[in-house]
Protein backbone atom coordinates (compact mmCIF):
# COMPACT_ATOMS: atom_id res chain seq x y z
CA UNK A 1 0.00 0.00 0.00
CA UNK A 2 1.42 3.50 -0.54
CA UNK A 3 1.99 6.13 2.04
CA UNK A 4 2.72 9.82 1.67
CA UNK A 5 5.18 10.89 4.54
CA UNK A 6 5.10 14.44 5.08
CA UNK A 7 8.33 16.37 5.91
CA UNK A 8 7.52 18.95 8.75
CA UNK A 9 10.54 20.98 10.48
CA UNK A 10 10.85 24.14 11.64
CA UNK A 11 12.96 26.40 9.34
CA UNK A 12 15.39 27.61 12.14
CA UNK A 13 16.89 23.91 13.08
CA UNK A 14 17.34 23.50 9.94
CA UNK A 15 21.13 23.56 8.61
CA UNK A 16 22.04 26.37 6.70
CA UNK A 17 22.47 27.00 3.34
CA UNK A 18 26.07 26.37 2.27
CA UNK A 19 27.41 24.77 6.02
CA UNK A 20 28.81 21.46 5.83
CA UNK A 21 26.11 20.33 7.76
CA UNK A 22 23.70 21.15 5.10
CA UNK A 23 25.86 19.48 2.46
CA UNK A 24 25.55 16.43 5.35
CA UNK A 25 21.93 16.53 5.18
CA UNK A 26 21.94 16.69 1.23
CA UNK A 27 23.78 13.96 0.69
CA UNK A 28 21.87 12.01 2.94
CA UNK A 29 18.62 12.79 0.78
CA UNK A 30 20.25 11.78 -1.90
CA UNK A 31 21.37 8.30 -0.26
CA UNK A 32 17.77 7.92 0.89
CA UNK A 33 15.91 8.88 -2.15
CA UNK A 34 18.59 5.86 -3.98
CA UNK A 35 17.78 3.44 -0.89
CA UNK A 36 13.93 3.90 -1.81
CA UNK A 37 14.38 3.72 -6.01
CA UNK A 38 16.72 0.66 -5.41
CA UNK A 39 14.14 -1.38 -2.89
CA UNK A 40 10.88 0.01 -4.79
CA UNK A 41 9.56 1.57 -2.68
CA UNK A 42 9.94 5.04 -4.34
CA UNK A 43 6.87 6.46 -5.92
CA UNK A 44 7.28 9.84 -5.88
CA UNK A 45 9.04 12.70 -3.65
CA UNK A 46 9.79 16.76 -4.32
CA UNK A 47 11.09 19.17 -1.95
CA UNK A 48 9.11 22.60 -1.64
CA UNK A 49 9.84 26.13 -1.80
CA UNK A 50 9.84 27.53 1.37
CA UNK A 51 6.12 29.35 3.08
CA UNK A 52 6.77 32.80 2.05
CA UNK A 53 6.17 31.04 -1.90
CA UNK A 54 2.94 29.98 -0.65
CA UNK A 55 -0.73 31.13 -1.58
CA UNK A 56 -3.36 30.14 -0.56
CA UNK A 57 -6.60 29.69 -2.48
CA UNK A 58 -10.18 29.47 -1.79
CA UNK A 59 -13.45 29.48 -3.78
CA UNK A 60 -16.83 31.30 -2.12
CA UNK A 61 -19.57 32.66 -3.92
CA UNK A 62 -18.24 31.10 -6.57
CA UNK A 63 -15.16 33.73 -6.53
CA UNK A 64 -11.67 32.50 -6.08
CA UNK A 65 -9.94 34.31 -3.56
CA UNK A 66 -6.27 34.17 -2.96
CA UNK A 67 -4.18 34.89 0.25
CA UNK A 68 -0.47 35.75 0.57
CA UNK A 69 1.07 33.03 3.22
CA UNK A 70 0.14 29.48 3.46
CA UNK A 71 -3.00 27.80 4.93
CA UNK A 72 -1.75 27.56 8.49
CA UNK A 73 1.02 30.11 9.97
CA UNK A 74 3.15 27.35 12.06
CA UNK A 75 6.86 27.17 13.29
CA UNK A 76 7.10 23.90 12.05
CA UNK A 77 6.07 23.68 8.06
CA UNK A 78 5.71 21.21 5.53
CA UNK A 79 8.80 21.26 3.23
CA UNK A 80 8.35 18.66 0.86
CA UNK A 81 7.32 14.77 0.76
CA UNK A 82 7.80 10.79 -0.48
CA UNK A 83 4.98 8.79 -1.27
CA UNK A 84 6.10 5.47 -0.67
CA UNK A 85 5.14 1.73 -1.52
CA UNK A 86 5.58 -0.02 1.95
CA UNK A 87 3.75 -3.42 2.74
CA UNK A 88 2.33 -2.20 6.35
CA UNK A 89 2.56 0.58 8.68
CA UNK A 90 5.80 -1.09 10.19
CA UNK A 91 7.39 -0.67 7.09
CA UNK A 92 6.33 2.53 5.97
CA UNK A 93 7.46 3.78 9.91
CA UNK A 94 10.48 1.83 9.66
CA UNK A 95 11.60 3.84 6.27
CA UNK A 96 10.35 7.38 7.50
CA UNK A 97 12.49 7.00 9.87
CA UNK A 98 15.47 7.56 7.54
CA UNK A 99 14.41 10.45 6.04
CA UNK A 100 17.32 12.59 6.97
CA UNK A 101 14.78 15.86 8.32
CA UNK A 102 13.25 13.00 11.00
CA UNK A 103 16.45 13.68 13.29
CA UNK A 104 15.81 17.66 14.16
CA UNK A 105 11.94 17.36 12.47
CA UNK A 106 9.13 15.37 11.89
CA UNK A 107 7.62 13.21 9.43
CA UNK A 108 3.76 12.53 9.15
CA UNK A 109 2.84 8.88 7.62
CA UNK A 110 -0.16 8.72 6.42
CA UNK A 111 -1.50 5.69 3.89
CA UNK A 112 -3.41 7.16 1.11
CA UNK A 113 -7.34 5.94 0.44
CA UNK A 114 -7.92 3.07 -2.11
CA UNK A 115 -11.50 3.74 -3.37
CA UNK A 116 -13.12 0.76 -4.55
CA UNK A 117 -14.37 0.38 -8.03
CA UNK B 1 -24.70 -31.30 26.54
CA UNK B 2 -25.91 -30.42 30.22
CA UNK B 3 -29.55 -31.30 30.38
CA UNK B 4 -29.70 -28.61 33.61
CA UNK B 5 -30.58 -24.84 32.83
CA UNK B 6 -27.44 -22.76 32.43
CA UNK B 7 -27.20 -20.15 34.81
CA UNK B 8 -26.47 -16.40 33.10
CA UNK B 9 -22.96 -16.06 35.17
CA UNK B 10 -21.40 -19.33 34.17
CA UNK B 11 -22.19 -17.98 30.35
CA UNK B 12 -21.06 -14.79 31.01
CA UNK B 13 -17.84 -16.73 32.22
CA UNK B 14 -17.32 -18.66 29.26
CA UNK B 15 -18.06 -16.42 26.86
CA UNK B 16 -15.37 -13.75 28.43
CA UNK B 17 -13.28 -16.82 28.36
CA UNK B 18 -13.55 -17.21 24.84
CA UNK B 19 -13.77 -13.73 23.55
CA UNK B 20 -9.89 -12.98 22.72
CA UNK B 21 -9.54 -15.82 20.74
CA UNK B 22 -12.66 -15.60 18.97
CA UNK B 23 -12.58 -12.09 17.78
CA UNK B 24 -8.67 -12.73 17.12
CA UNK B 25 -9.78 -14.99 14.86
CA UNK B 26 -12.75 -13.27 13.20
CA UNK B 27 -10.98 -10.34 12.76
CA UNK B 28 -7.95 -12.58 10.86
CA UNK B 29 -11.05 -13.55 8.34
CA UNK B 30 -12.62 -10.67 7.78
CA UNK B 31 -10.16 -8.47 8.56
CA UNK B 32 -11.92 -5.81 10.04
CA UNK B 33 -12.07 -4.95 13.62
CA UNK B 34 -15.65 -3.34 13.95
CA UNK B 35 -17.30 -5.97 11.69
CA UNK B 36 -15.57 -8.87 13.63
CA UNK B 37 -16.54 -7.38 17.20
CA UNK B 38 -20.33 -6.65 15.89
CA UNK B 39 -20.62 -10.18 14.62
CA UNK B 40 -19.38 -11.97 17.83
CA UNK B 41 -21.80 -9.97 19.90
CA UNK B 42 -24.44 -10.79 17.58
CA UNK B 43 -23.32 -14.51 18.45
CA UNK B 44 -23.51 -14.03 22.45
CA UNK B 45 -26.90 -12.54 22.07
CA UNK B 46 -27.90 -15.80 20.12
CA UNK B 47 -25.74 -17.85 22.40
CA UNK B 48 -27.19 -16.59 25.35
CA UNK B 49 -30.98 -17.55 24.27
CA UNK B 50 -30.03 -20.77 23.16
CA UNK B 51 -27.87 -21.67 26.05
CA UNK B 52 -29.61 -20.46 28.89
CA UNK B 53 -32.52 -22.98 27.05
CA UNK B 54 -30.78 -26.23 26.41
CA UNK B 55 -27.23 -25.74 28.09
CA UNK B 56 -23.86 -25.19 27.28
CA UNK B 57 -22.22 -27.25 23.66
CA UNK B 58 -19.54 -29.45 23.79
CA UNK B 59 -17.40 -26.83 23.06
CA UNK B 60 -18.71 -23.01 23.41
CA UNK B 61 -16.21 -21.67 21.86
CA UNK B 62 -16.59 -23.25 18.62
CA UNK B 63 -20.23 -22.71 18.70
CA UNK B 64 -19.53 -19.12 18.93
CA UNK B 65 -17.19 -18.60 16.19
CA UNK B 66 -19.18 -20.73 13.73
CA UNK B 67 -22.11 -18.75 14.45
CA UNK B 68 -20.38 -15.43 14.14
CA UNK B 69 -19.41 -16.63 10.74
CA UNK B 70 -23.24 -16.82 9.68
CA UNK B 71 -24.10 -13.42 11.09
CA UNK B 72 -20.90 -12.05 9.39
CA UNK B 73 -22.11 -13.50 6.20
CA UNK B 74 -25.58 -11.94 7.11
CA UNK B 75 -23.79 -8.53 7.49
CA UNK B 76 -21.41 -8.38 4.47
CA UNK B 77 -24.26 -9.64 2.07
CA UNK B 78 -26.59 -6.34 3.75
CA UNK B 79 -24.00 -4.10 3.41
CA UNK B 80 -23.98 -1.31 0.92
CA UNK B 81 -20.07 -1.73 0.27
CA UNK B 82 -20.91 -5.61 -0.61
CA UNK B 83 -18.83 -5.75 -3.32
CA UNK B 84 -15.48 -4.41 -1.66
CA UNK B 85 -16.09 -7.41 0.99
CA UNK B 86 -16.45 -10.36 -2.07
CA UNK B 87 -13.01 -11.99 -0.88
CA UNK B 88 -14.13 -12.36 2.73
CA UNK B 89 -17.76 -13.45 1.47
CA UNK B 90 -16.38 -16.04 -0.39
CA UNK B 91 -13.67 -17.25 1.94
CA UNK B 92 -16.48 -17.35 4.92
CA UNK B 93 -18.80 -19.38 2.25
CA UNK B 94 -15.86 -22.05 1.75
CA UNK B 95 -15.15 -22.11 5.99
CA UNK B 96 -18.91 -22.75 6.45
CA UNK B 97 -18.58 -25.68 4.05
CA UNK B 98 -15.51 -27.01 5.00
CA UNK B 99 -15.78 -29.81 8.07
CA UNK B 100 -12.58 -30.01 9.26
CA UNK B 101 -12.34 -26.23 10.40
CA UNK B 102 -14.69 -25.94 13.49
CA UNK B 103 -16.30 -29.04 14.04
CA UNK B 104 -17.67 -29.07 17.97
CA UNK B 105 -14.08 -30.10 20.20
CA UNK B 106 -11.84 -28.93 17.29
CA UNK B 107 -8.79 -26.18 18.03
CA UNK B 108 -9.37 -23.18 16.85
CA UNK B 109 -6.04 -21.97 15.51
CA UNK B 110 -5.12 -19.14 17.76
CA UNK B 111 -4.80 -16.08 16.83
CA UNK B 112 -4.46 -13.85 19.82
CA UNK B 113 -0.65 -12.94 19.88
CA UNK B 114 -1.16 -11.05 16.51
CA UNK B 115 -4.12 -9.05 18.29
CA UNK B 116 -2.44 -8.44 21.36
CA UNK B 117 0.29 -6.92 18.51
CA UNK B 118 -2.42 -4.97 16.95
CA UNK B 119 -3.89 -3.99 20.06
CA UNK B 120 -0.51 -2.46 21.59
CA UNK B 121 1.11 -1.20 18.11
CA UNK B 122 3.00 1.65 19.24
CA UNK B 123 1.37 4.03 16.70
CA UNK B 124 -1.53 3.63 19.00
CA UNK B 125 -2.00 6.22 21.99
CA UNK B 126 -0.83 4.30 25.14
CA UNK B 127 -4.54 4.55 26.89
CA UNK B 128 -5.84 3.56 23.63
CA UNK B 129 -3.73 0.75 23.68
CA UNK B 130 -4.81 -0.46 27.19
CA UNK B 131 -8.34 -0.12 27.01
CA UNK B 132 -8.05 -1.92 23.15
CA UNK B 133 -6.19 -4.56 25.20
CA UNK B 134 -8.83 -5.06 27.67
CA UNK B 135 -11.66 -4.75 25.24
CA UNK B 136 -10.23 -7.06 22.50
CA UNK B 137 -8.21 -9.53 24.42
CA UNK B 138 -9.70 -9.12 27.88
CA UNK B 139 -13.45 -9.14 26.50
CA UNK B 140 -14.27 -6.35 28.76
CA UNK B 141 -17.33 -4.62 28.21
CA UNK B 142 -16.36 -0.61 27.14
CA UNK B 143 -18.70 0.26 30.30
CA UNK B 144 -16.44 -1.78 32.83
CA UNK B 145 -13.16 -0.23 31.40
CA UNK B 146 -14.36 3.40 31.79
CA UNK B 147 -15.24 2.56 34.79
CA UNK B 148 -11.84 0.92 35.89
CA UNK B 149 -10.53 4.33 34.13
CA UNK B 150 -12.69 6.48 36.02
CA UNK B 151 -13.70 7.81 32.76
CA UNK B 152 -16.97 8.24 31.20
CA UNK B 153 -18.57 5.32 29.14
CA UNK B 154 -19.04 7.29 26.08
CA UNK B 155 -15.72 8.64 26.22
CA UNK B 156 -14.22 5.35 26.69
CA UNK B 157 -16.34 4.07 23.36
CA UNK B 158 -15.46 7.25 21.57
CA UNK B 159 -11.01 6.34 22.03
CA UNK B 160 -11.98 2.38 21.30
CA UNK B 161 -13.70 3.48 18.52
CA UNK B 162 -10.49 5.79 17.19
CA UNK B 163 -8.48 3.35 17.64
CA UNK B 164 -10.31 0.92 15.40
CA UNK B 165 -10.53 3.07 12.87
CA UNK B 166 -6.91 4.16 13.07
CA UNK B 167 -5.94 -0.09 12.40
CA UNK B 168 -8.23 -0.38 10.19
CA UNK B 169 -6.89 2.83 7.97
CA UNK B 170 -3.41 3.18 8.73
CA UNK B 171 -2.02 -0.46 7.31
CA UNK B 172 -1.06 -2.01 10.91
CA UNK B 173 -0.39 -5.07 9.77
CA UNK B 174 -2.36 -8.50 11.06
CA UNK B 175 1.01 -10.64 12.06
CA UNK B 176 3.29 -10.47 14.52
CA UNK B 177 6.46 -8.47 13.79
CA UNK B 178 9.29 -9.33 12.31
CA UNK B 179 12.16 -10.70 14.21
CA UNK B 180 13.89 -7.52 13.68
CA UNK B 181 11.04 -5.07 14.83
CA UNK B 182 9.83 -7.86 17.79
CA UNK B 183 12.05 -6.05 20.26
CA UNK B 184 10.40 -2.68 20.54
CA UNK B 185 7.07 -4.11 19.12
CA UNK B 186 7.08 -6.62 22.24
CA UNK B 187 8.22 -3.73 24.61
CA UNK B 188 5.12 -2.04 23.82
CA UNK B 189 3.18 -4.48 24.66
CA UNK B 190 4.52 -5.62 28.31
CA UNK B 191 4.26 -1.68 28.87
CA UNK B 192 0.90 -2.18 28.33
CA UNK B 193 0.16 -5.26 30.56
CA UNK B 194 1.89 -3.48 33.22
CA UNK B 195 -0.02 -0.74 33.17
CA UNK B 196 -2.53 -1.90 33.33
CA UNK B 197 -1.41 -4.17 36.35
CA UNK B 198 -0.45 -0.79 37.73
CA UNK B 199 -3.43 0.97 37.66
CA UNK B 200 -5.57 -2.04 39.38
CA UNK B 201 -2.58 -2.46 42.30
CA UNK B 202 -2.74 1.65 43.13
CA UNK B 203 -6.60 1.85 42.78
CA UNK B 204 -7.26 2.54 46.41
CA UNK B 205 -9.57 -0.39 48.69
CA UNK B 206 -12.42 1.44 48.09
CA UNK B 207 -12.54 1.79 44.46
CA UNK B 208 -10.94 -1.65 44.34
CA UNK B 209 -14.59 -2.98 45.63
CA UNK B 210 -16.54 -1.51 42.45
CA UNK B 211 -13.99 -1.57 40.14
CA UNK B 212 -12.88 -4.26 37.47
CA UNK B 213 -10.04 -5.80 39.31
CA UNK B 214 -7.25 -4.89 36.86
CA UNK B 215 -4.56 -6.87 38.41
CA UNK B 216 -6.06 -10.38 37.97
CA UNK B 217 -6.58 -9.25 34.44
CA UNK B 218 -3.48 -7.96 33.89
CA UNK B 219 -2.55 -11.18 35.27
CA UNK B 220 -4.63 -13.45 33.21
CA UNK B 221 -3.27 -11.39 29.74
CA UNK B 222 0.43 -11.94 30.82
CA UNK B 223 -0.06 -15.90 31.53
CA UNK B 224 -2.04 -15.75 27.78
CA UNK B 225 0.90 -14.07 26.35
CA UNK B 226 3.33 -15.89 27.98
CA UNK B 227 1.80 -18.87 27.12
CA UNK B 228 1.94 -17.61 23.74
CA UNK B 229 5.71 -16.99 23.64
CA UNK B 230 6.85 -19.29 26.03
CA UNK B 231 10.73 -18.01 24.73
CA UNK B 232 10.75 -14.93 25.40
CA UNK B 233 11.79 -14.58 28.95
CA UNK B 234 11.16 -10.45 29.07
CA UNK B 235 7.15 -12.07 28.85
CA UNK B 236 7.99 -14.70 31.56
CA UNK B 237 9.56 -12.08 33.72
CA UNK B 238 6.38 -9.96 33.69
CA UNK B 239 4.21 -12.44 35.03
CA UNK B 240 6.50 -13.80 37.71
CA UNK B 241 7.21 -9.81 38.57
CA UNK B 242 3.23 -9.12 38.51
CA UNK B 243 2.65 -12.11 40.70
CA UNK B 244 5.22 -11.62 43.00
CA UNK B 245 3.47 -7.76 43.43
CA UNK B 246 0.34 -9.08 44.01
CA UNK B 247 1.34 -11.42 46.56
CA UNK B 248 1.30 -8.85 49.35
CA UNK B 249 -1.84 -7.19 47.95
CA UNK B 250 -3.62 -7.69 50.92
CA UNK B 251 -0.97 -6.13 53.32
CA UNK B 252 -0.61 -2.93 51.20
CA UNK B 253 -3.23 -0.96 52.71
CA UNK B 254 -4.04 -0.62 56.49
CA UNK B 255 -7.30 -0.50 58.04
CA UNK B 256 -7.75 3.21 57.49
CA UNK B 257 -6.92 2.82 53.84
CA UNK B 258 -3.36 4.35 54.51
CA UNK B 259 -0.66 2.15 52.46
CA UNK B 260 1.23 0.33 54.25
CA UNK B 261 5.07 0.28 52.82
CA UNK B 262 6.95 -3.09 52.35
CA UNK B 263 8.98 -2.84 55.21
CA UNK B 264 5.88 -2.81 57.95
CA UNK B 265 3.60 -4.98 55.72
CA UNK B 266 2.88 -8.06 57.53
CA UNK B 267 4.36 -10.63 55.90
CA UNK B 268 2.82 -13.68 57.63
CA UNK B 269 -0.35 -12.60 55.26
CA UNK B 270 1.77 -12.39 52.03
CA UNK B 271 0.30 -14.90 49.44
CA UNK B 272 2.38 -17.81 49.21
CA UNK B 273 1.12 -19.15 46.43
CA UNK B 274 1.84 -16.63 44.45
CA UNK B 275 5.29 -16.09 45.42
CA UNK B 276 6.12 -19.73 44.77
CA UNK B 277 4.51 -19.70 41.42
CA UNK B 278 6.62 -16.47 40.26
CA UNK B 279 9.28 -17.66 41.56
CA UNK B 280 9.34 -21.01 39.89
CA UNK B 281 8.80 -18.94 36.62
CA UNK B 282 11.58 -16.75 37.22
CA UNK B 283 14.03 -19.68 37.96
CA UNK B 284 13.38 -20.79 34.78
CA UNK B 285 14.20 -18.25 32.66
CA UNK B 286 16.73 -16.49 34.76
CA UNK B 287 19.44 -18.87 33.74
CA UNK B 288 18.30 -18.46 30.22
CA UNK B 289 20.46 -15.58 30.17
CA UNK B 290 18.25 -13.35 28.25
CA UNK B 291 17.36 -10.76 31.48
CA UNK B 292 15.79 -7.52 30.76
CA UNK B 293 14.42 -5.29 33.10
CA UNK B 294 10.94 -7.12 33.63
CA UNK B 295 13.41 -10.23 34.80
CA UNK B 296 15.30 -8.08 37.04
CA UNK B 297 12.26 -6.54 38.65
CA UNK B 298 10.84 -10.04 39.28
CA UNK B 299 14.31 -10.96 41.01
CA UNK B 300 14.16 -7.67 43.47
CA UNK B 301 10.63 -8.48 44.64
CA UNK B 302 11.67 -12.27 44.68
CA UNK B 303 14.23 -11.75 47.36
CA UNK B 304 11.38 -9.45 49.37
CA UNK B 305 9.36 -12.09 48.84
CA UNK B 306 11.56 -14.72 50.83
CA UNK B 307 12.99 -12.77 53.34
CA UNK B 308 11.32 -13.05 56.77
CA UNK B 309 11.72 -9.38 57.48
CA UNK B 310 13.05 -5.85 56.41
CA UNK B 311 15.80 -5.69 57.82
CA UNK B 312 17.33 -9.18 57.74
CA UNK B 313 16.65 -8.64 53.78
CA UNK B 314 20.09 -9.65 51.51
CA UNK B 315 20.13 -5.90 50.49
CA UNK B 316 23.75 -6.35 49.05
CA UNK B 317 21.80 -8.80 46.57
CA UNK B 318 19.23 -6.33 45.86
CA UNK B 319 22.34 -3.17 45.41
CA UNK B 320 23.84 -5.60 42.84
CA UNK B 321 20.39 -6.13 40.74
CA UNK B 322 19.44 -2.69 40.67
CA UNK B 323 22.90 -2.14 39.12
CA UNK B 324 21.90 -4.77 36.38
CA UNK B 325 18.35 -2.63 36.45
CA UNK B 326 20.22 0.55 35.96
CA UNK B 327 21.88 -1.06 32.34
CA UNK B 328 18.14 -1.16 31.14
CA UNK B 329 16.76 1.93 32.81
CA UNK B 330 18.68 4.25 33.98
CA UNK B 331 15.93 6.39 35.69
CA UNK B 332 16.54 8.50 38.93
CA UNK B 333 13.57 6.37 40.50
CA UNK B 334 15.84 3.65 40.29
CA UNK B 335 18.91 5.33 41.49
CA UNK B 336 17.09 6.03 44.18
CA UNK B 337 15.75 2.66 45.30
CA UNK B 338 19.06 1.71 44.34
CA UNK B 339 20.53 4.23 47.20
CA UNK B 340 18.01 2.80 49.28
CA UNK B 341 19.43 -0.56 49.66
CA UNK B 342 22.62 0.88 49.75
CA UNK B 343 22.03 2.47 53.10
CA UNK B 344 20.23 -0.93 54.16
CA UNK B 345 23.23 -2.99 53.11
CA UNK B 346 25.67 -1.35 55.79
CA UNK B 347 27.16 1.50 53.39
CA UNK B 348 25.07 4.97 53.84
CA UNK B 349 28.12 6.74 52.40
CA UNK B 350 27.66 5.45 48.91
CA UNK B 351 23.80 5.93 48.85
CA UNK B 352 24.28 9.22 50.21
CA UNK B 353 26.70 10.11 47.24
CA UNK B 354 24.23 8.66 44.94
CA UNK B 355 21.13 10.91 46.38
CA UNK B 356 23.25 13.74 46.10
CA UNK B 357 24.33 13.78 42.57
CA UNK B 358 20.01 12.86 41.37
CA UNK B 359 18.60 15.91 39.93
CA UNK B 360 15.03 16.96 39.36
CA UNK B 361 13.57 15.01 42.42
CA UNK B 362 13.47 18.50 44.66
CA UNK B 363 9.49 17.82 44.85
CA UNK B 364 9.27 13.83 44.98
CA UNK B 365 8.67 12.87 48.87
CA UNK B 366 10.17 9.55 48.36
CA UNK B 367 13.67 11.26 47.41
CA UNK B 368 13.64 13.39 50.74
CA UNK B 369 12.33 10.63 53.02
CA UNK B 370 15.23 8.37 51.73
CA UNK B 371 17.36 11.37 52.55
CA UNK B 372 16.31 11.67 55.82
CA UNK B 373 16.85 7.74 56.43
CA UNK B 374 20.14 7.72 55.32
CA UNK B 375 21.41 11.40 56.92
CA UNK B 376 19.66 9.67 60.01
CA UNK B 377 21.91 6.28 59.40
CA UNK B 378 25.25 8.43 59.05
CA UNK B 379 24.00 10.23 63.04
CA UNK B 380 23.47 13.67 60.84
CA UNK B 381 19.75 14.35 62.76
CA UNK B 382 19.80 17.97 62.10
CA UNK B 383 20.27 17.07 58.37
CA UNK B 384 18.09 14.34 59.08
CA UNK B 385 15.22 16.69 59.99
CA UNK B 386 15.79 19.68 57.03
CA UNK B 387 14.93 16.42 54.73
CA UNK B 388 12.24 15.43 56.71
CA UNK B 389 10.49 19.07 56.86
CA UNK B 390 11.35 19.38 52.97
CA UNK B 391 9.39 16.24 52.70
CA UNK B 392 6.52 17.18 54.88
CA UNK B 393 6.48 20.35 52.35
CA UNK B 394 5.74 18.53 49.37
CA UNK B 395 3.17 16.03 50.09
CA UNK B 396 -0.47 16.35 49.20
CA UNK B 397 -1.56 13.31 51.26
CA UNK B 398 -2.93 13.92 55.05
CA UNK B 399 -1.53 9.63 55.88
CA UNK B 400 1.45 10.58 54.21
CA UNK B 401 2.37 13.75 56.15
CA UNK B 402 1.16 12.51 59.31
CA UNK B 403 3.54 9.19 59.07
CA UNK B 404 6.17 12.25 58.41
CA UNK B 405 5.21 14.21 61.08
CA UNK B 406 5.14 11.12 63.72
CA UNK B 407 8.99 10.30 62.04
CA UNK B 408 9.90 14.03 62.92
CA UNK B 409 8.70 13.39 66.38
CA UNK B 410 11.14 10.50 66.99
CA UNK B 411 14.05 12.91 65.80
CA UNK B 412 13.50 15.35 68.46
Amino acid sequence: MQFMCLIYSDPVNEPAHGTPEFGEMMQGYGAFTKHVQDTGKFVSGDALQGTETATTVSVRSEKTETMDGPFMETKEVLGGYYLLECADLDDAIKTAAMIPTAKFGRIEVRPVVVWDN
Amino acid sequence: MSPSLTSKDEIERVVREEWGRNLASLVKTLGDFQLAEDCLQDALISAFEHWERSGLPRSPAAWLLKVARRKAIDRIRRDRGFAAKLPELTYLYELENSVDDVEEGGVISDERLQMIFICCHPALAEKSRVALTLRSLGGLSTDQIAAAFLDTGEAMQRRITRAKIKIKGAGIAYKVPEVEDLPERLASVLRTLYLIFNEGYSASSGEALTRVDLSNEAIRLARITAHLMPDECEVQGLLALMLLHDSRRSTRVGGNGEVVTLKHQNRARWNRAKIEEGTAILQACLPLGRTGPYQIQAAISGVHAHSVDWKSTDWAQIVELYAALLCFENTPVVQLNQAVAMSMAGTPERALEVLSALEGMESYVPYHLARAEVLGKLGRTLDAKDALCLALEHTQNSVEAEFIRTKLGYLH
